[in-house]
């Protein structure tokens, strides 16, 4: 049975597929040709499936009328420093979840997996007013440190289940040859959960370079903002301008995509070793 | 909660089995010498510290809101009203339609993920040429932000310009445009296909993952018994990989109800309050400066979903008894 596949078997197979591929892709395409039409030409009818005419203007427009390499400059600062040191904390408290039957453990997980449950906007108006008082608001480190708390809890619980996959002999060995535990987790452990760090960095990356209510509360000026709070500002208009904004959207998943496809398969992996054991 | 004494029983067997020494089959509880006491306080502390300050501290002050008449457009007057803010809500007329909405969000959004989710991880799960290739592409909507998502699909369900028409008159399906996002019904349509073209790639990685994990002796075993394609998959492949797939499940049923960047983004809560759901109402009260009625709101969301997860889980544990 398991070497046996139908013709007709096949043939749905490869029309599911392809069907599948041309649905998923197809919005990517769509945004992409829409921004390298001519402003106009993007409410012109019938409407053109392939650019006749290629036109940056839209993206030269991004750049000249707004302040969007700015923005991707904050954005990339942001998400780069919150997700390294996410990471960093979230690897020393997945080691001890992982490694150490304690009092508390379980409530420790439980803490960690309620701040998935429970809708953020809870906590908007008071993590503003607290953010004020320390004069965080509209600053780049406010939402950095907020972006590291946000990444924490699903970063642990990710990179525990890889700890979790790493016999404990590893780093007792490095110890009895006079590692202190700090090092042993940084010399012997992390070099063979690479894979599964990237994971979750570039899972915390992708989170904070696309996140949206917290910097659309926290930050306003142009020089601090980032992407997300620019295209969110792209609606508040009645008149929305799908030329920059089309523009604006291709540079924003651009990278993220370039990450996924590259690392595509630590992802799969960070995020299905833990659910499929358990 | 449940979950996690289940998997811990289970890691326990599973390094008890790895380990070589017989002294390890006890389960591993080791006491520990004061200085680990201190190393290990010490590792869980930055974690524990952030997560405290930026998360619970705003969650918990944010909840007495909710007991509160907390306005920012009238500050002086901050005082205990009890369950006014409860009373309310669902004395508002809205109310009913939200949750109708909400409903229909999760329920509309998640069975068709996991059932075409389901499918391609089938699919996927025989080796081809491509594969990896094929992954990594079906991968992309992950990497757009909910936001973003929403600001494709509204574009694409333009009525005027948008390709979703241009398409289906050309199919010859509709004569006329269809007004997508301008009458309610319409525009609940488009944001939950907005949803579900986001939401399958996750099902069929975490399925995929599941069947991967199903040994191929089984399926032989249910060949040689002469088991057709129909009853090996109800009898092998769906047990096999049913905790997998409730635990997803219920994971995602708490993250759809709390997601409201695509709603917000296509029609933010429009035709007429129309296509809210519970989340993006949470938004609309909190822009409109009433923080005790969306704190009320949020916690009416940790309830129901905790009261879910609960009912849930009781129920899938019998399941897990029987295999």
């Amino acid at each position: 049975m398991i070497d046996k596949q139908t013709t007709f078997g096949r043939v749905s197979k490869i029309v599911f597929l392809a069907l599948s591929l041309v649905v998923t892709v197809f919005p990517l395409y769509w945004i992409v040709v829409t921004s390298l039409k001519a402003p106009g030409a993007i409410y012109e009818l019938p409407l053109k499936y392939w650019p006749t005419e290629v036109s940056f203007e839209n993206y030269i427009g991004l750049f000249t009328k707004s302040d969007f390499g700015q923005y991707m400059v904050n954005s990339l600062l942001v998400a780069t420093v919150a997700a390294t040191v996410a990471t960093l904390i979230s690897l020393l408290s997945a080691y001890v979840l992982a490694r150490f039957q304690f009092a508390g453990r379980g409530a420790v997980m439980a803490a960690f997996l309620l701040t998935q449950m429970i809708p953020g906007f809870i906590a908007l108006g008071p993590l503003y007013m607290m953010m004020s008082k320390f004069d965080l608001v509209d600053s780049k480190t406010g939402l950095i440190l907020v972006y590291i708390a946000i990444c924490i809890p699903f970063c642990t619980i990710m990179l525990r289940g890889f700890f979790e996959n790493v016999p404990d002999a590893l780093e007792e060995a490095a110890m009895i040859d006079g590692c202190s535990r700090l090092s042993a987790l940084f010399r012997v452990l992390v070099p063979v959960m690479l894979p599964g760090i990237a994971a979750s960095f570039i899972f915390n990356f992708v989170n904070c370079w696309n996140e949206l209510f917290l910097s659309v509360t926290l930050m306003n000026s142009d020089e601090n903002k980032t992407i997300p709070t620019a295209l969110a500002g792209f609606i508040s208009s009645f008149n929305i301008d799908w030329g920059a904004m089309s523009a604006a959207a291709v540079l924003t998943v651009v990278p993220t995509l370039a990450i996924f496809a590259f690392a595509s398969k630590f992802i799969v992996q960070g995020l299905t070793a833990g659910a499929v054991k358990g | 909660m449940t979950v996690e004494t289940q998997r811990k029983g289970r890691r326990r067997t599973e390094t008890s089995g790895a380990a070589p020494e017989p002294h390890t089959f006890v389960p591993r509880k080791k006491k520990f010498s004061s200085r680990t006491g201190w190393t290990m306080l010490a590792f869980m502390a930055p974690a524990a510290i952030f997560v405290a300050i930026f998360t619970y501290y705003p969650m918990i002050s944010g909840s007495q809101m909710a007991f509160r008449h907390w306005n920012l457009n009238d500050l002086s007057d901050t005082s205990w009203i009890g369950l006014d803010n409860f009373k309310a809500l669902f004395e508002n007329p809205e109310f009913g339609t939200i949750v109708r909405n909400t409903v229909v969000w999760v329920v509309g959004s998640l069975v068709p993920q996991v059932v075409i989710g389901f499918a391609l991880a089938l699919f996927l799960k025989r080796k081809f040429r491509f594969r990896s290739g094929y992954q990594a592409f079906i991968f992309f909507p992950w990497a757009v932000s909910g936001f973003l998502i929403g600001m494709l699909f509204r574009w694409m369900f333009n009525a005027e310009f948008g390709v979703v028409n241009d398409l289906l008159m050309k199919t010859g399906l509709i004569d006329t445009p269809v007004p997508w996002l301008a009458s309610p019904g319409f525009a609940m349509t488009a944001i939950i296909v907005a949803n579900i073209w986001y939401g399958v790639t996750f099902f069929a990685i975490m399925i995929l993952a599941a069947l991967q994990s199903v040994s191929d002796e089984m399926y032989e075993a249910a060949a040689i018994d002469g088991a057709g394609k129909v009853r090996t998959f109800f009898s092998i492949t769906l047990p096999a990989i049913s905790v997998t797939l409730g635990l997803t499940i219920l994971l995602r049923v708490i993250w759809i109800f709390n997601f409201p960047d695509i709603i917000w983004a296509m029609t933010g809560g429009g035709p007429a309050d129309q296509t809210h759901i519970i989340t993006t109402y949470m938004i609309k009260i909190t822009q409109e400066g009433d923080y005790g009625q969306a704190s009320a709101l949020g916690l009416i969301v940790v309830f129901t979903l905790m009261l879910f997860a609960v009912f849930y889980l009781m129920a899938m544990r019998p399941r897990k008894a029987k295999q």
